[in-house]
Order: C-alpha cells, then sequence, then structure tokens
C-alpha cells in the first residue's frame, strides 16, 4: 500500500476518535482526489466553502441576481405535493425536513400556502357568519372585506418573523457549532409554511356554525401542525439543556396555539344561531341590543 | 508564390493605374439606394396624423385582444404585441363597478378602490414573477398583458350581476349571478392558463396553473358578494 502522508494518518485517527465519541453527529463525507500530492502535502477539499456551509446546495449568485431566488423555486409539482402530504400526515419519529425535503427547501409552498389561507380565512369566516345569522330577519349581507387584510397582516406575520426568530435563537444556542447539525433560516421557513396547510381544509370547515365541531377541528390541526414543527425541532434541540429544550419546544407550541385560537375567534365570530346583529354599531362583544 | 498571386489580382486595374479623371468626362448615373429604411422612418413618426387616428389604432389593437380572449385560440396576438391599456381599463371598470356608493363607517362593506386596485395589479405581478422562477419563457409584461386581459369575463360578469341585482335580489338572483360568476371564473381561468401554460415545463404546470385559479378565484369571489347598502334598495 503507498505510504500516507502524515498529516492524513492524523486527521483520520482523530475523527475516529470524535466519531467514537459521539456516534449520532452527523458527518460530512468529502471526496479525495484519487492522486495525493508527490510531496506529501495537505490533501485539498475541492468543496468551495458555500457548498460546505450549505451541505452541498449550491446556490447561484449573490442576493442581487434573479438567480439566487430561481433557486429557491426548483420543485416539481410531484415534490410539492409530497411535502404538503408530510405536513398533514406527520410520523413520530420523522423530522419532516430530514425525510420530505431532500432537495432543499423552497419558497413555493410557504408563500402561497399562506396566501391560500388568507383567503380562505377570510372567505371562509364571511361564509361562517352569513350562515349563523340566515334566521335573522335583521341581517344584511356584508362582504366584510377587511378581513382580508387583517388576515394577511397576521398570518404573514407568524410566517415569516416566527422562523426569523426561532432560527435565530437556535443559531446562538448552537454558538461555535456553525449549523453543522441546525437548519439554516431557509429550512426554518420551508417548516413553518408547509406546517400552515393543515389550516386550509379547517378553515373551510369551521365555516359550519357548530360550536363543538369547531373546537374539535382546533385541537386536531393543532395537534397535526404542531407535532410536525416538534418532531422537526426536536433533533436540533435535544442536544441543549433540558430545560432550554423544553422551554423552545413550549414557546413554539404556545405561538402556534395562540395562531389557531386567534384565527378561529376572530374570523369565526358569530357562531350562535340567533344572536342579535349588530347594525350600526361597531363589532364588538357587548351586550347591548341595537336600537333599529 | 503569394507574390505572384497578389500580381494576378492586381493585373485587371493595372491599366488603370495611370488614368485620371479630369472635369472634362461627364460623369452620369442613377445611384439608386433601396428606400426601405426611409420609408419605415415615415411609418414610425406618427405626429403628423390627426389625433382620432392614433386614438383609433390603440383602441382597436385593445379591442382585438378583447376578441382573442374571448375566444381563445392558439395565436400569439396576445403575447407578440403586448400593451397594459386593456388590463388597466378592465381593472378601473372592475373597480369602479364595486362601489358601494355609501360612506363605509362601519368597515364591514366590499372591496375598496385601491383594494381591488391593489389586488388585481399586484396579484398579477405575483403571479408573474412566479412563473419566471419556476423557469417560464414568457416576459414579464406579456404574462401581465396575459392576466389583465383575461379579467374580461369577470367584468362582464360584474356588469351583468349588477343588473340582475336591480331586477331581482332574492334567492333566484343569487342563483343566477353564482351561475354566471362560475361560468365566468372558468372562462377566464381557462383563456389565461391557454396562453400561459405552454411556456412551462411539464413537470410544474400545475404549480403555476393554481396561483391563477386563486387569483380569478378571489376576483369571481368579490364580484359575487358584491351586495349594494340598504339605503339604496327600493
Amino acid at each position: 500500500p503507498p505510504p500516507q502522508p502524515a498529516g492524513l494518518s492524523a486527521e483520520l485517527e482523530e475523527a475516529a476518535q470524535l466519531l467514537s465519541a459521539d456516534p449520532t453527529a452527523s458527518t460530512l463525507s468529502m471526496s479525495v482526489p484519487p492522486t495525493t500530492p508527490a510531496g506529501g502535502g495537505d490533501v485539498k477539499l475541492d468543496l468551495s466553502e458555500d457548498e460546505q456551509l450549505l451541505g452541498g446546495q449550491k446556490q447561484g449568485g449573490g442576493f442581487w441576481t434573479f438567480e439566487y431566488y430561481q433557486s429557491f423555486f426548483n420543485v416539481d409539482t410531484m415534490q410539492v405535493l409530497e411535502r404538503v402530504r408530510g405536513a398533514v400526515m406527520p410520523v413520530p419519529g420523522r423530522s419532516f425536513l430530514k425525510h420530505h425535503v431532500r432537495t432543499g427547501p423552497d419558497l413555493y409552498g410557504p408563500f402561497w400556502i399562506c396566501v391560500t389561507l388568507v383567503f380562505s380565512m377570510a372567505i371562509s369566516g364571511n361564509v361562517s357568519t352569513f350562515l349563523s345569522q340566515t334566521g335573522n330577519p335583521e341581517y344584511h349581507y356584508r362582504p366584510q372585506f377587511h378581513r382580508v387584510t387583517i388576515a394577511a397582516a397576521v398570518i404573514f406575520m407568524y410566517a415569516w418573523l416566527v422562523p426569523v426568530a426561532l432560527w435565530a435563537f437556535l443559531t446562538w444556542r448552537r454558538g461555535a457549532e456553525r449549523q453543522i447539525g441546525g437548519y439554516s433560516f431557509l429550512e426554518t421557513v420551508c417548516v413553518y409554511g408547509y406546517s400552515l396547510f393543515i389550516y386550509i381544509p379547517t378553515s373551510v370547515l369551521w365555516s359550519i356554525p357548530v360550536q363543538w365541531l369547531q373546537w374539535v377541528l382546533v385541537l386536531v390541526s393543532m395537534g397535526v401542525s404542531g407535532s410536525v414543527l416538534v418532531l422537526t425541532f426536536w433533533p436540533v434541540v435535544r442536544d441543549d439543556t433540558k430545560v432550554m429544550a423544553a422551554a423552545t419546544l413550549a414557546t413554539i407550541l404556545v405561538l402556534h396555539t395562540l395562531l389557531a385560537v386567534g384565527c378561529k375567534l376572530y374570523f369565526f365570530q358569530a357562531s350562535e344561531k340567533g344572536a342579535p346583529w349588530p347594525t350600526s354599531q361597531p363589532v364588538q362583544a357587548s351586550a347591548t341590543t341595537p336600537t333599529v | 508564390m503569394s507574390m505572384a498571386a497578389e500580381e494576378e489580382a492586381s493585373r485587371p486595374f493595372a491599366g488603370l493605374s495611370d488614368v485620371s479623371i479630369s472635369e472634362d468626362i461627364p460623369v452620369e448615373g442613377d445611384i439608386s439606394v433601396p428606400v426601405g429604411p426611409s420609408r419605415t422612418e415615415e411609418e414610425f413618426s406618427t405626429l403628423d396624423e390627426p389625433v382620432k387616428e392614433t386614438i383609433l389604432r390603440d383602441l382597436r389593437a385593445v379591442g382585438n385582444k378583447f376578441i382573442h380572449v374571448l375566444y381563445p385560440r392558439r395565436s400569439s396576438a396576445l403575447l407578440r404585441d403586448w400593451d397594459l391599456w386593456g388590463p388597466l381599463l378592465l381593472c378601473v371598470t372592475l373597480a369602479l363597478l364595486l362601489q358601494d356608493g355609501t360612506a363605509d363607517s362601519d368597515h364591514e362593506g366590499g372591496p375598496q378602490f385601491a383594494e381591488v386596485f391593489v389586488i388585481v395589479w399586484f396579484g398579477s405581478i405575483i403571479i408573474t414573477l412566479n412563473s419566471k422562477l419556476l423557469g417560464g419563457t414568457l416576459s414579464f409584461f406579456q404574462s401581465l398583458c396575459v392576466l389583465g386581459y383575461c379579467i374580461l369575463p369577470l367584468t362582464v360578469a360584474m356588469v351583468v350581476c349588477r343588473i340582475v341585482l336591480f331586477g331581482a335580489s332574492g334567492t333566484i338572483g343569487f342563483v343566477v349571478r353564482l351561475v354566471v360568476v362560475t361560468a365566468s371564473f372558468g372562462w377566464s381561468t381557462f383563456a389565461s392558463t391557454a396562453f400561459l401554460s405552454d411556456s412551462q415545463p411539464a413537470n410544474r404546470r400545475a404549480l403555476v396553473v393554481y396561483p391563477v385559479f386563486l387569483f380569478y378565484f378571489v376576483i369571481g369571489w368579490m364580484v359575487l358578494t358584491f351586495s349594494p347598502s340598504t339605503e339604496r334598495q327600493p
């Protein structure tokens, strides 16, 4: 066997030691060029710095070029559908990112799921208000279009600001480990975006003005999307101290609960049949009857 | 050998080397240049034509594209000579027709003029960006042009709905409006995908068509849920 350069065997030994200490650590495997330099120098790695940091995913150009953003839309119809299916049916033990997002995160899914959710919330809320007031002779149908603006603000802020905060927090906690094993910002946004998908059929079903059904739906959808988030972030968080891990996951779940319950309460308000319809008064929860 | 070739080449003109042209020899002839460039210059210079003709030319182009939307065929008229007059006209008409007329103090009414404008234009821009990011081959303004022109069936439906609301405002009126809006929504989506889907690779076509579907669905929803305020009903 050809004599190995001294530096290479030392590195291999060190790698073996690290691996035996922590078998679950993720390793990057790099291809070594077959011909080592005759002078016995260090083995040069062929990966550029970008590929090293991003785990092999190439991003074309700087953030001011069009190709940079095109790399986030590099998905087919079948891939998007598969990711949606993974977000709707979480399997314990399988992280959404590791299992379903193999070719890299995309922005198509999160963005269009958010847009669809905005309109489905506003439209279903309008329909549920109409259905709950059909028996009321004082009720005159109003389109309530301002709800679209409010829904857009709430949902887009949740789907973009919470991942930013979470990613920043997790990166800070990981400290000097430089993203090996952590999630990039885009992957965080991707997980949050796809986890919101379950709320689209839920919001359509919320338009049925039956109280107990609405709350059952809240629990089901919170369970599904919450478990997608927890299963995805658990591998990242469990390396931390127990307290911080529990606090992080609890914060994720609390914010998610607030979103679900808040949307349900605001958009699907008048769910009691026969309640007086406030005609000329602002829509506050007041007990005064309207004067005709 | 190259020297000999050079001498061969210069031989036909060798006899002229000592000829000088004096003013006694009249030089006549006809230098005829094809009149192409100057003719097209005249075509582009439309400063001298009457204003009516200028306006009519643009209106005819817009009307031609309307016809292409109403009878969607595999033609490239919408794509080749795109213009944004038609979409602007349709958007303003739609936004005006969706106005309620009352001072909306309770904020519960339909979309304001600005909301309709923003939805139509920003929606079109976002859908165009989406299809370009997914690898589409249409240019930015061609996409905007197609999406804007295909609002025409929904604008027609809006006019029909307003007429229906004057007559029957009960359940029958609602059913009629629902049928009209659904038909025109289907027409709009079908017409725009006929133009847009060819420019996408086959495995991403659904990803491009879905936002278009959502766009026309939202506009159809705004048309369907238009309800004039109580003060104006007889």
